[in-house]
């Protein structure tokens, strides 16, 4: 009882910490980005994309594709789909979120798992 | 479980013959379908399951039969809505719980009306066994985690990415732990009933193992977002706390040679059969998991299909034959006896497993491709890497074919004696405490 005690306390003090510390990012995402962010959900983009590799795996992941790709180049592929990707009838507004959301995305880091250093005691360091 | 099953053979389609169904039952519809789908049948069964455990340990029915009515029909009509939600697009939440969140309000209800149907039949005043204190601890973190899954709601969680990533991971690798809790602590009844005596859940090694996981369900989610730049404390905790599931591992292979004297005494049951079945798979997915949880190898695994390997070991090889395991012994012959059906479930058990195994190795090469494109080749494009990926997923989708095949074998014999109890119980009804058996 005692050890289901201790260990439930630590549980929801960890819980605690992550819910009220200071973000890891830097800024919060503006509204366009957080519009765009609720578009991702909506739309259920995460079905075959993947944000820092978490997600799906018929298309590419999306953490960096504002750097790696033009905005342009984004767009293109919202409006139209792919032979893959259906065409999700997107309205002018919501592409503008979308490429802001993904704007967003890219500040808050890199996602390549080249670009990481390994340790050897297994751990691993951001760029 | 056979929507699932359904669901799932038809989007794996789409890695074979990518864009079929392009314009009207696309990937975002159909792997919504498939992942509810398997998670509702692991949460239906592991509820129903410790229900008809309860009523055995306690040796009467349960105190109230209309909450548990109202909790069962409230969770099939939102499960139902979930999954017709999808096929109209409709959608709102995130990765697992695709869901528009409005539908969190039934299932957070129901789970309570769970909540209250378990504890108004526990007694406290003695000492209980290790398989309730897991049912507990299932039950209560289940309801806490589902609802931090939900946190994503406050807009100054949902305008912070890796925050609320970070909480995102952090509920999935509970919620999972949660599940957990409720299916291993009912495989370890079942073992005790097959064994004719309750001293593993009394044994201080049940309940030092019971701690471990509990351990493990609250700390080890770490391992999920290495790759994420969260707080270096988060990933830190979850690789220590995820070693020490190397304890778990090395004492199944301590234990292996007992195991296998124990399993030739009572492989004759067919519950039996599928608990050795999911022992075999707890030992390859543990041995992954653990691969998986050393950070510099995470990075050659992680956005990669290894990760799905390892998701459908989980699910399938550990949690669903375990499940199996439990129809088994509560459907088993009630209303019809399943001698005649022992040549074919025989075949079924094999096919399943066997399907499984290339299943699992398909998408474990698949990933070990992927992994190569992503860190040596940054100039092949992604629609080239699914080309070279392409032989593996025939593997992988007509293993899928035996997987769905072999499932439904397995599953007919119970299903058909359900349909005989239903016409019985017709004719003559039956008692409160066979009824829900039954049920």
């Amino acid at each position: 009882m005692l050890i289901f005690f201790l260990l439930c306390v630590s549980f929801f003090s960890y819980s605690a910490v992550l819910y009220f510390s200071e973000t890891p990012e830097k800024e919060p995402s503006g509204s366009l980005a957080a519009e765009g962010k609720l578009i991702w959900q909506q739309k259920n983009c995460s079905a075959c994309h993947q944000l820092y590799g978490l997600g799906g795996h018929l298309g590419p992941d999306l953490t960096n594709v504002y750097s790696t790709r033009s905005e342009a180049y984004i767009r293109a592929f919202l409006k139209n789909g792919s032979p893959v990707m259906p065409d999700f009838k997107l309205s002018d507004q919501e592409m503008k979120a979308l490429t802001a959301f993904f704007k967003y995305t890219n500040s808050t880091g890199t996602a390549s798992p080249r670009s990481f250093s390994k340790h050897s005691d297994g751990t691993i360091s951001q760029p | 479980m056979l929507s699932a099953l359904l669901f799932g053979l038809t989007a794996a389609l789409q890695y074979i013959a990518p864009g079929f169904w392009r314009n009207t039952f696309s990937f975002e519809k159909l792997r919504p379908l498939h992942v509810s789908s398997a998670v509702f049948w692991i949460i239906l069964a592991a509820i129903g399951t410790v229900l008809s455990y309860l009523q055995q340990h306690n040796q009467q029915p349960l105190k109230n039969l209309r909450l548990v009515s109202i909790q069962y029909y409230l969770f099939i009509v939102s499960f139902t809505a979930v999954l017709i939600s999808y096929c109209f697009g409709i959608f709102g939440g995130r990765e697992y719980w695709e869901f528009h969140p409005v539908f969190a309000i039934p299932i957070v209800t129901a789970w309570l009306f769970f909540i209250i149907n378990f504890f108004v039949n526990i007694s406290f005043a003695q000492k209980q066994p290790v398989y309730i204190w897991m049912w507990i601890t299932g039950i209560t973190f289940f309801l806490f985690t589902y609802l931090e899954s939900n946190l994503w709601l406050i807009p100054s969680i949902r305008n912070h990415l890796v925050k609320d990533m970070t909480i995102q991971w952090k509920s999935y690798g509970s919620i999972v732990g949660s599940w957990n809790m409720l299916i291993y602590g009912s495989s370890i009844f079942l073992m005790d009933k097959i064994a004719g005596n309750r001293k593993y859940s009394f044994s201080k090694i049940g309940f030092g193992l019971y701690f471990l996981g509990l351990f493990n369900l609250m700390f080890n989610w770490g391992h999920h977002i290495y790759t994420l730049p969260t707080y270096g404390f988060v990933k830190n905790i979850g690789y220590l706390v995820s070693m020490t599931e190397i304890f778990l591992l090395g004492r199944i292979i301590f234990l292996w040679k007992q195991s296998l004297n124990t399993a030739k005494k009572h492989i004759h049951l067919q519950p039996f059969k599928f608990l050795i079945a999911a022992d075999v798979w707890i030992f390859l997915t543990l041995g992954l998991a653990i691969a998986m949880s050393i950070p510099a190898l995470n990075l050659y695994m992680h956005g990669t299909h290894v990760i799905v390997a390892h998701t459908m070991g989980a699910t399938i090889g550990i949690n669903s034959m375990i499940l199996l395991a439990f129809v088994y012994d509560l459907l088993d012959d009630t209303c019809q006896s399943l001698n005649s059906f022992r040549k074919l479930i025989h075949k079924g058990y094999w096919l399943l497993n066997i399907s499984l195994f290339f299943f699992w190795i398909s998408l474990i090469i698949a990933g070990f491709i992927k992994s190569y494109w992503q860190m040596n080749q940054p100039d092949v494009a992604f629609g080239s890497m699914m080309l070279t990926l392409k032989p593996w997923m025939y593997l992988f989708y007509f293993a899928g074919t035996g997987l769905a095949t072999g499932f439904a074998i397995v599953l007919y014999p119970v299903i058909r004696n359900k349909i005989m109890c239903y016409f019985q119980r017709r004719q003559k009804p039956a008692s409160t405490l066979e009824a829900l058996k039954a049920a």
